[in-house]
């Protein structure tokens, strides 16, 4: 099957063709594609999963099996801001719950919705390494460290 | 005693990530030495003479893993580990976003002692920023002529390519990192055959974390015996601490091994706070035993006093937890952790992690009943070395440690009835 390049954008083709280029085997640049995929549609649904296996000669249902492995591959719609707070240990003992609290107060969702304008899905995730920094969240790539409620509120206001 | 930095000499300049503040502290000049002034196999001999081993957690004599390696000639890799995700280990990360030149030295000298010219570096998914300063390095240490085609002149040829994770847990063990770079889903593979002699491609592969690699070019340059002069008999060199918890200064420290768990914990990290009390230590990231504050009395950080104590050194992640703490909602909080990250490929760590939680979830809710904790310490004949991999074995570390070291206060949960969550 051919492969249709007008489904990524050109940027995200010359980097497509440049990590299949990295490996001995190019099968290890499937998670890099996922990631760049992703990236620029805001998740993988079956179109995009489809295409990429065309890509790589798979079944689509291998690739799939791939992508639903990782969590860092959504394969459902997200808000325009993924919160994603730490709370494993170092960040639970300190204080991370009420970071949670907080942000499931302050937006109106629970761990795991996204809000009606589809601006944030807020989900919790496991150690971050930033146990230093306790507690601690990722939005989008983006990490925030030494979390008190007060500065979890600026910077959900400072999103728009 | 304090802090002796090696690894972490650097990390303080500005600019310290650019080639151009590296080699003015003399880097890239080890990897010099090991191409133009010594073989391969004497690499392999300072290492050993070294008495380095694996910091990632494992502790294995990485001299010892490099001679394992056949003598074939089918193309050979080294993949630095850098999927640092051990709850409680942030020590990685500094050198990577810090001194990424002094890894891409570790990476090359390595890589030119086991005979490969070709070397990946698996970074978790998370560490975003991480690969992109890993990859302008790369770039600029191409650029210069010392990786690539040409090796400083050498004539020896290094590619170092950045893969990135995509966020599991499982990966940084080294045959579902393995599978993950060749793409497809994290999971271990049955072993033997070992990665080196059958790793990544079925070609002989040597997987080594990133402080393991850092540590590398002051070997070469000081030599085996003088890394093996610091230390205790059966802990050499020096290591990274990730400091985290109920402290006043969390942060990554480097010790001569053998230093005393008091200069770490007291000295440097400023002790507990608030003027609360100690009471347990995860001394080497949340897969090791927990101790309680008398067990690690006069404690020092080695491979052998910690090991003595009925714990391990781990990954040097020490998690520091004051009397504030509930432990049963640690041991919950830990034990859906190994439950989400268990790949689900071999069954007692699949089953054994989820009836762990199921079972601890009662109790948190307090619906517990008395027999459930004989129940939990079960599962330690029922998974301990019955896995694929080690996963298994260190959902077991603080579920076994924490009820048998503080039964009590789990009795008192369950008696109570009182929900947690």
């Amino acid at each position: 099957m051919v492969v249709d390049r007008s489904f990524v954008s050109e940027e995200t083709w010359a980097k497509i063709e440049d990590l299949m280029g990295r490996y001995p085997d190019k099968r290890s640049a499937l998670l890099q594609v996922l990631h760049v995929v992703q990236d620029e549609k805001g998740y993988l649904n079956y179109d995009a999963i489809k295409w990429i296996a065309t890509l790589f000669r798979l079944p689509p249902a291998e690739v799939y099996s791939v992508a639903s492995f990782y969590t860092m591959y959504n394969l459902k719609p997200v808000g325009k801001y993924l919160i994603q707070v730490c709370t494993n240990i170092s960040c639970s003992i300190t204080g991370a719950d009420e970071i949670v609290r907080f942000i499931e107060k302050k937006l109106g969702i629970k761990v795991g919705e996204t809000t009606p304008d589809g601006k944030f899905t807020l989900i919790t995730v496991e150690c971050l390494g930033s146990c230093g920094k306790a507690p601690a969240m990722m939005i989008n790539k983006d990490y925030y460290e030494e979390l008190t409620p007060e500065k979890v509120e600026r910077i959900l206001e400072s999103l728009k | 005693m304090g802090e002796y930095r090696l690894l972490l000499a650097n990390v303080d300049k500005p600019g310290s990530h650019k080639l151009e503040v590296y080699r003015k502290a003399g880097g890239y000049e080890r990897l010099r030495k090991a191409l133009f002034e010594m073989k391969p196999d004497e690499v392999v001999e300072e290492v050993k003479k070294s008495g380095l081993r694996g910091r990632g957690g494992a502790g294995f004599p990485t001299g010892v893993k490099w001679g394992f390696v056949p003598k074939t000639d089918l193309p050979k890799y080294l993949i630095c580990n850098a999927d640092e995700g051990e709850p409680g280990t942030f020590k990685d990360r500094v050198i990577i976003e810090k001194d990424p030149h002094l890894l891409l030295e570790g990476i090359a000298i390595s890589a030119y002692a086991i005979g490969a010219h070709e070397a990946f570096i698996y970074i978790r998914g998370e560490y975003e920023y991480g690969a992109r300063i890993l990859e302008s390095a790369i770039r600029e240490a191409e650029e210069a002529g010392i990786l690539g085609d040409n090796a400083l002149g050498s004539g020896y040829r290094i590619k170092i390519v950045v893969h990135r994770g995509a966020g599991a847990y499982v990966c940084g063990e080294e045959t579902a990192l393995i599978n993950s770079l060749e793409g497809r889903r994290g999971h271990p593979r049955l072993r033997p055959p070992f990665p080196a002699s059958k790793g990544v491609y079925q070609c002989p592969t040597i997987v080594n974390n990133v402080e393991t690699l850092a540590s590398v070019p002051f070997i070469v340059e000081k030599g085996g015996d003088w890394y093996a002069s610091l230390g205790t008999e059966k802990s050499k060199g020096t290591k990274l601490f990730s400091i985290s918890g109920h402290i006043k200064r969390p942060g990554v420290y480097e010790l001569i091994l053998g230093t005393p768990f008091d200069v770490l914990l007291n000295e440097l990290a400023g002790g507990v706070r608030d003027g609360r009390k100690l009471k347990a230590v995860i001394p080497g990231g949340s897969s090791t035993p927990m101790l309680t504050a008398e067990e690690v009395e006069g404690m020092t950080l080695d491979y052998e006093n910690i090991q003595a104590r009925g714990s391990q050194l781990g990954s040097g992640a020490v998690i520091v937890m004051d009397d504030s703490t509930n432990i049963v909602k640690v041991v919950w909080r830990l034990a859906k952790f190994y439950a989400h990250e268990s790949c689900g490929q071999c069954t007692p760590c699949r089953e054994g992690t989820r009836w762990m939680v199921q079972i601890l979830d009662r109790i948190v809710r307090g619906e517990g009943r008395m027999e459930d904790l004989d129940v939990l310490l079960d599962f330690e004949s029922i998974m301990a070395g019955n896995c694929l991999c080690p996963l298994g074995d260190a959902a077991l570390g603080p579920l076994i440690s924490g009820i048998t070291k503080f039964r009590s206060e789990f009795e008192a949960q369950i008696k109570s009835g009182r929900c947690l969550v």
